[in-house]
């Protein structure tokens, strides 16, 4: 085989809390010429720690124990830093997961293009600048000319991406190692940056890795596909042997369809209108409108699933219906009485019946409280709980959300798992014993099967307690698991509601069909045919 | 033991400014017990070399120096502790309180900042004492205050931080008054930053009671206090005499030894440098 990186038993270690743990656990790694690997892992799985490897490079507090890294016949491992420094960046470069992180605000998009190359002596500036604009050409930019001269805030995030990955390509690498290039992007955006990395790699005839955790994208681009767990290789094989044929039950797990909720019976269920939001406009400066004339009804123990873009204005829309943000006109209905606009203004019965599950669970929760007072403090804030009354209630809760009350009601926050501290979230919510709980983005920012563990217990609390939710989110996937019926966003607009059934199934809305068919399907073809569909539909979304 | 052996861990400039500090911590404490006169006593004759009977000499009116400089420890020391606390109190309070209700509350408290801290520390403070009198309590009070200032601008400046995260918010949405969100949702995440700083605070604040007191404006006579002891015995230089430079030398080995510790300090909680 014509090996261009072979990655023989490496073994990684990282420093924690004073010893050194081993972060992976003596994987292999080939790469042919050309070829495209997918790295798919959980957080924690090691993927992007061994990514970083192929260039023989340890994050700091990591350090390469013991293994060889040869590419193209040279061995990388133990090597000086200049034999290095010749290598990075010029025959091995990185594609980060944050463009907007990654890039400096203060220099245009060209002259950080033209850096490495330039500094590595392969070209003069104005070589390296008109070798940019035909790399932003071919990475279907607009204004592939002028595009290089804005700055980093002036593009839009998938066009940062993709100037990222223009950076990138700079030096004609051999391999380009991708971490995560989408998942910071929505749906729509994530299907230029994705076939504009197959489209350039597949010309240019550059090997690479591609690390995710989303095994429908990476079948879009790899030939082949490695799956880690805990710095151990689970399986490795072809993309579509692999995607049609998993041999180990995580990768059949990883894989596993996400099955639609049933329609349910609610014929049991009260019919009462909980939340009513009636002709909202609201802005954040006084003149731009950021939500203009919605008009929403939540009835009680259904799920409303609130979808749209970043910057659809939904996360908006939760602020007006929680106080933090007054409208500018409209209002807000609880059980049919108008709710005072302005957080300050509401009562404590009425703040306690709306509660807000965050995103981010390292932020929604104090890292200085423990698990005992997080919960305990709406119970004594609400229904004035004391000492073993407030206790008993806690270790409820705690079972409710099926983490062992004994083990977990002393810990700090920070203790605690991504996947835990959104149970945690959940519980504080449940305190209040509301009747609108509005999850925001709850699983985004977790792992696939941790994730779906919060959707089923969302749900399993859903069928027991009869709450409602409003679940806002970007994730048609989740939408598709959770809702019983659906709003679009879009522009601070509602562009389609209704029950699931009726939107998700033809005739679409134009917008939703875009949405929809955006989901990057397990199909190793879905890309190229949807593109092929687009073309001919000319529909040509290219934003 | 188990905390002996940690302390032993530490760098090498943390165990050296944890020792200063504790040196002068026992001296302030155990001063009546092992000073070998009265604080004011007159016990020999004006500035004598240092001697068996008299460790460091005598001052300008025949007091023992190392019994002055014990009790000074005790005055300097903690009169700038209790002015520093009495800073950090109402610094932070309302630090935190423009922070959290921004608005015009923070306008009006930061624009107030602003103009007394445009204004010359020393030259403002000479400025009150010599209207309010030079009591003890006066000083601090006046001392406190002005300093203060610095205590808003970086409470304010740290608590902008964590107002915005989102479990401040989810306890703003429960109801929570302000000053439940300040206490328990603020403060706690924000006891790094402050504690380094008092560290570093506390230095200045000692050594502007050592200027004041040296300007005649500080600590009265006879009580006993570093800067003044400097002042009183400034004329002896000019003979050869040491006799000066030993309070100025307790006050400069103190300033060294706090900020040997809040550099530690500040290393931990920028995670600059990894102890544990």
């Amino acid at each position: 085989m014509d090996y261009i990186l072979e990655m023989e038993d490496i073994q990684i270690e990282g420093f924690s809390e004073e010893k050194w743990i081993p972060i992976i656990k003596g994987i292999s790694l080939h790469l042919e010429k050309g070829e495209v690997l997918g790295l798919i892992g959980e957080s924690g799985a090691g993927k992007s720690t061994l990514g970083l490897a192929a260039m023989s490079y340890a994050r700091p507090g990591c350090r390469i124990v013991s293994g060889s890294i040869v590419f193209d016949g040279i061995e990388l491992f133990g090597a000086s830093e200049e034999t290095l420094r010749e290598i990075r960046g010029v025959r091995i470069s990185y594609v980060a997961q944050s463009a907007a992180a990654s890039f400096n605000p203060a220099h245009r998009l060209i002259k950080q293009y033209a850096e490495t190359p330039v500094t590595h002596g392969l070209m003069s500036f104005q070589e390296a600048k008109n070798q940019a604009v035909d790399i932003y050409r071919r990475l279907l930019l607009p204004d592939p000319e002028g595009i290089g001269y804005r700055y980093p805030h002036q593009v839009s995030g998938g066009q940062l991406q993709r100037a990222m990955v223009a950076m990138a390509m700079a030096c004609r690498p051999d391999i380009i190692v991708f971490d995560e290039p989408t998942t910071a992007l929505d749906v729509t955006t994530q299907i230029e940056v994705l076939a504009a990395i197959k489209r350039i790699t597949r010309e240019f005839n550059t090997a690479a890795i591609y690390i995710t955790h989303d095994l429908a994208v990476v079948a879009q681009l790899a030939d082949r596909i490695m799956v880690l767990r805990y710095g151990n290789l689970v399986e490795e094989g072809k993309t579509r042997e692999m995607l049609t044929n998993p041999k180990e039950e995580y990768t059949r797990e990883l894989l596993s369809v996400r099955v639609l909720r049933e329609e349910r019976n609610l014929s049991g269920v009260k019919d009462d209108v909980v939340l009513q939001v009636e002709n909202v406009s609201a802005s954040y400066t006084g003149k731009e409108k950021v939500l203009e004339d919605i008009d929403l009804e939540i009835r009680r123990a259904r799920t409303v699933a609130l979808v749209g873009e970043s910057g659809s204005g939904k996360s908006t829309l939760a602020r007006v219906i929680t106080g933090l943000l007054p409208p500018l006109q409209g209002k807000i209905l609880y059980e049919g009485k108008e709710l005072p606009p302005a957080l300050k203004s509401r009562d404590r019965e009425s703040l306690r019946r709306i509660q807000m599950i965050y995103q981010m669970p390292d932020t929604a929760l104090n890292p200085k409280q423990k698990v005992r007072s997080v919960i305990g403090r709406p119970l004594e804030f609400y229904f004035g709980m004391k000492g073993s009354e407030r206790e008993k209630r806690i270790m409820e809760l705690l079972e409710m959300i099926e983490l062992p009350p004994r083990k977990y009601i002393d810990r700090f926050t920070t203790e605690l798992s991504g996947g835990e501290k959104q149970r945690i979230c959940i519980a504080r919510a449940l305190a209040a014993k509301p009747d609108l709980i509005i999850c925001d983005e709850v699983t985004s920012a977790l792992d696939q099967l941790v994730a779906k563990g919060i959707l089923k217990l969302l749900q399993g609390l859903q069928n027991e307690l009869q709450v409602t939710y409003l679940f806002i989110t970007h994730d048609l996937a989740t939408v598709k698991v959770i809702a019983d019926e659906i709003v679009v966003m879009l522009h601070g607009r509602i562009v389609e509601k209704g029950v699931k059934k009726k939107v998700l199934e033809p005739p679409y809305h134009e917008y939703t069909e875009l949405l929809l068919s955006s989901v990057p399907e397990m199909d190793p073809d879905w890309l190229e045919n949807l593109l092929k569909r687009r073309d001919e539909k000319d529909m040509g979304y290219h934003g | 033991m188990a905390f002996l052996k940690s302390l032993w861990k530490l760098p090498l400039g943390a165990r050296v400014g944890l020792f200063i500090i504790l040196l002068n911590i026992a001296a302030a404490l155990l001063a009546p017990v092992i000073s070998p006169y009265g604080e004011t006593d007159i016990v020999a004759d004006v500035w004598l070399q240092p001697s068996i009977h008299h460790w460091l000499g005598t001052d300008q009116l025949g007091r023992d120096i190392f019994t002055r400089m014990l009790y000074g420890a005790r005055n300097t020391i903690s009169i700038a502790l209790l002015t520093t606390f009495l800073s950090f109190f109402i610094g932070s309070v309302f630090g935190f309180l423009g922070a959290t209700l921004g608005g015009w509350v923070d306008q009006l408290l930061s624009r107030i900042v602003d103009i007394i801290m445009a204004i010359p520390m020393l030259i403002f403070a000479l400025m009150v004492l010599a209207i309010a009198g030079t009591s003890i309590p006066v000083t601090i009070v006046v001392i406190a205050l002005l300093d203060c200032t610095r205590v808003y601008r970086l409470a304010r400046a740290v608590a902008m931080d964590i107002v915005v995260m989102e479990y401040v918010e989810a306890a703003r949405l429960r109801g929570e008054g302000i000053w439940w969100l300040i206490r328990r949702e603020i403060l706690p995440n924000s006891m790094a930053p402050l504690v380094a700083e008092f560290g570093m605070r506390f230095c200045f604040v000692f050594l502007f009671i050592a200027d004041l007191s040296f300007l005649g404006l500080g600590i009265q006579p006879p009580t006993a206090d570093w800067g003044g002891m400097v002042r009183e015995n400034a004329g002896a230089i000019t003979f050869g005499i040491l006799t000066p430079l030993w309070p100025a030398a307790a006050i400069a080995f103190l300033t060294v030894g706090v900020n040997l510790v809040v550099d530690w300090f500040l290393d931990i909680t920028s995670g600059l440098r990894d102890y544990t």
